[in-house]
């Protein structure tokens, strides 16, 4: 029998309270701001824009508030909030070769025009704890050095003069940029739908993707042609001007990738490339996501399948940490009912076993 | 006459495409300060909101293939009309809704002759605000650029 | 005035509540095909589109959705209206409009040029909103189907004869076709594509 329950509203209300008070903790101590978080846990708010795919510092930094810095919690906070705006257009693509470059590498060629740029890096850090951040200690201003006013070359610029690389990507002609935020998912997919979902895919999962293929689970010999971050104008076309407006600037993280390709009966050994571009700060995730890009080439390149990171369906559809979550998490809701059913079938099923077992025991005996 | 009218729209057209890029750059105190400074406040009726939504900012494959959409982003935007009938229009990311209106105010103001001259004087203002940043910025940087020694092997 | 100002005029006064209630209405009248609900709108759309069309064309149309409009709607300041009001795009292709807008006196386009959905997808499809002259007073026709309990009776002034012939054919590759909002004046009224037409008997 099917008995309808309800209650737990106390309960419920009562927890959230709780979490708010838990939220803010020790009252002695000053609440952390929105300019705090901004400033000085930016990376955080970083991951939460690009995997929640919206940019917006203040809004990233309140939601990582709001989730006590759970950062699946928040991604899942600001997804849910940009749902509620109206959108309204498309920009023209950002010019990655235009950024105002704050820090730009290459593992491929040492002495390139614009040059190798650190810029803000953990590499190369000791990774050891540093008891001068326990305090509020003054941290002395950074150095300056004039700027040569090098223009800071585009790395696959430099390959494509020789003719050995593969072009940006391009799609047939007249095909629409596909929006994953407008039409279901469908496979296959073009590679500009991947990337989408890649720019918003959990940084975790696309490392350990990226990783496996590094471990032989889809080797493609890699190299970081460069990594470039920095800032890049973000234009709207404006119908009703009938030209296009700056918005302001965004930070972006650009990698591209160039693995080596030793060519099919359709294309000559060349290199081809995977690509990452993400929301802020994030190399690793850029990286990340530009392994994961090349790896699901596999077909375009005739490349056998045989790893996870080649399989479109499997890499794209567990790619999102909301959906992820929510269906992991929805686990711990109530599921009395579908327990009970299935109480009742193992009770059952044990019961016709022990039965069997009981009837072939003469027989073990014998 | 047709193309010599041509071209003069499309100066009109990139001069005010400066403008609003500049406007959309200027932080609201900028926006404020060069307001509260107007001798003669505008009066201006709203036609558009300002209201909040997103922009899909695409991004290109390889850098400079095919367009991808890349993620979202806050926009805010205002459109006003001033006594005249001139329309202006603010846009900006982020959610600052004071600061969108603002905006449009000063883009109608832009249009018109007589008080170009004041909103110009505020571009400047955030024209030079942003390409100290930037210089800042750029020499900060220049400052981690890896100068490479050749180790020359010993002759003995 | 010029027809860019025009643009930038007559929009909703209060776009959220003013949006809200009219869609309210919409999804009534939708859900109980037959019955006449009413849009006291604000707006002021560009002629020859009238006031309770262009309400409904800011309540449904935004940056997602792009519009047919019939040859007198395109040369009128409609489109960038549409444009600036709710972001919305003109396309020419009937197959490609989420939206369709016909104004009194214009002849009704052929419903199986629209945008028909897909199979798996059958929402993929064009709404036609046609102003039409009354809702009262014409040819007596009989509605019957989903949200009418038994069946309903409408007299519409401004349809074509063939009208239920039209309908019928609309309704041949079910869950396929088109939905249809009739505009008189203020009020509205509502034949989605699972309504059954006929002519009543004498």
């Amino acid at each position: 029998m099917y008995v309808a329950v309800k209650g737990g509203e106390a309960a419920i209300s009562n927890a959230h309270r709780l979490l708010a008070d838990r939220r803010r903790g020790d009252r002695s101590l000053p609440a952390i701001g929105i300019e705090q978080i901004v400033a000085q846990l930016g990376l955080a708010v970083d991951r939460v824009m690009a995997e929640a795919s919206l940019y917006d510092r203040s809004l990233a930094a309140l939601a990582v508030r709001q989730a006590r810095g759970d950062m699946i919690e928040a991604i899942f906070i600001l997804r849910a909030y940009r749902t509620t705006l109206p959108r309204f257009g498309y920009s023209k693509p950002v010019e990655t070769g235009d950024m105002r470059v704050e820090r730009r590498v290459s593992a491929t060629y040492k002495d390139l025009p614009g040059g190798q740029l650190l810029g803000p890096t953990f590499d190369y850090t000791h990774r050891l704890l540093d008891p001068s951040l326990l305090t509020d200690e003054a941290v002395e201003a950074p150095l300056e050095r004039e700027e040569a006013g090098e223009p800071v070359m585009r790395v696959s610029d430099i390959l494509a003069g020789e003719g050995l690389v593969e072009d940006d990507g391009s799609l047939p002609d007249g095909h629409v940029a596909g929006d994953l935020t407008r039409e279901p998912l469908e496979f296959p997919m073009a590679r500009d739908l991947r990337l989408q979902a890649l720019a918003r895919g959990d940084e975790g999962f696309l490392l350990a993707l990226g990783y496996s293929t590094q471990r032989g689970y889809a080797r493609t010999h890699p190299f970081v042609g460069e990594v470039r971050i920095g800032e890049v104008e973000v234009e709207l076309d404006m119908p009703e001007l009938g030209f296009s407006v700056s918005l302001g600037r965004i930070q972006v993280t650009e990698c591209q990738m160039i693995a080596q390709f030793k060519g099919s009966a359709k294309n000559p050994p060349q290199f081809t490339r995977g690509y990452g571009l993400v929301f802020g700060q994030s190399e690793r995730k850029a990286m990340a996501m530009s392994l994961v890009d090349r790896a699901l080439r596999a077909e375009e390149f005739g490349e056998d399948i045989v790893a996870p990171a080649q399989d479109e369906e499997f890499v794209i559809s567990h790619s999102d940490n909301v959906q992820a979550t929510g269906f992991v998490e929805h686990l711990k809701l109530p599921h009395y009912v579908d327990f009970q059913a299935e109480l009742d079938l193992v009770r059952r099923m044990r019961r016709e076993y022990e039965a069997a077992q009981n009837i072939d025991l003469p027989e073990a005996a014998e | 006459m047709a193309s010599i009218r041509k071209s003069a729209e499309s100066a009109a057209t990139g001069e005010r495409q400066r403008a609003m890029g500049l406007l959309a750059k200027a932080s609201r105190a900028e926006l404020q300060a060069a307001f509260d400074a107007l001798g003669d406040k505008p009066a201006a009726q709203p036609v558009r909101g300002p209201e909040t939504g997103l922009v899909m900012v695409r991004g290109r494959i390889g850098g400079g293939g095919a367009p991808f959409n890349l993620g979202e982003a806050t926009v805010t935007r205002a459109s006003v009309r001033l006594e005249d009938g001139t329309v202006g229009h603010g846009q900006a990311l982020g959610t600052d809704s004071a600061k969108a209106r603002l905006t449009a105010i000063f883009d109608a103001l832009f249009q018109q002759p007589a008080r170009r001259a004041g909103v110009e004087a505020l571009l400047d203002v955030v024209a030079a605000r942003i390409a100290d940043e930037d210089a800042e910025k750029a020499r900060q940087t220049a400052a981690t650029r890896v100068d490479f020694f050749t180790m020359v092997r010993g002759e003995d | 005035m010029t027809t860019d100002t025009l643009a930038f005029a007559g929009g909703f006064d209060q776009p959220v509540f003013e949006a809200q209630a009219a869609f309210r209405t919409l999804m009534d009248c939708m859900a109980r095909p037959g019955t006449i609900g009413r849009i006291d709108a604000t707006v002021v759309p560009p002629a020859p589109l009238n006031a309770t069309a262009g309400a409904i064309a800011l309540t449904l149309c935004d940056h997602d959705t792009t519009v047919w409009l019939t040859p007198a709607l395109s040369r009128s300041a409609l489109p960038g209206w549409l444009a600036f009001n709710a972001g919305a795009t003109v396309t020419d292709e009937r197959q490609n409009a989420r939206f369709a807008f016909v104004e009194k006196g214009a002849m009704l386009p052929n419903l199986s040029l629209f945008a028909q959905g897909t199979q798996e997808y059958p929402d993929r499809s064009t709404t036609l909103v046609v102003e039409i002259d009354a809702f009262e007073g014409g040819r007596p026709l009989v509605l019957k189907g989903p949200g009418i309990r038994t069946e309903a009776e409408i007299a519409p002034v401004g349809l074509p004869d063939m009208f239920p012939h039209f309908w019928s054919e609309n309704r041949q590759n079910f869950p396929r076709g088109v939905d249809l909002i009739l505009v008189a004046g203020a009020r509205i009224l509502c034949l989605p594509r699972t309504t059954i037409v006929s002519v009543k008997e004498a």
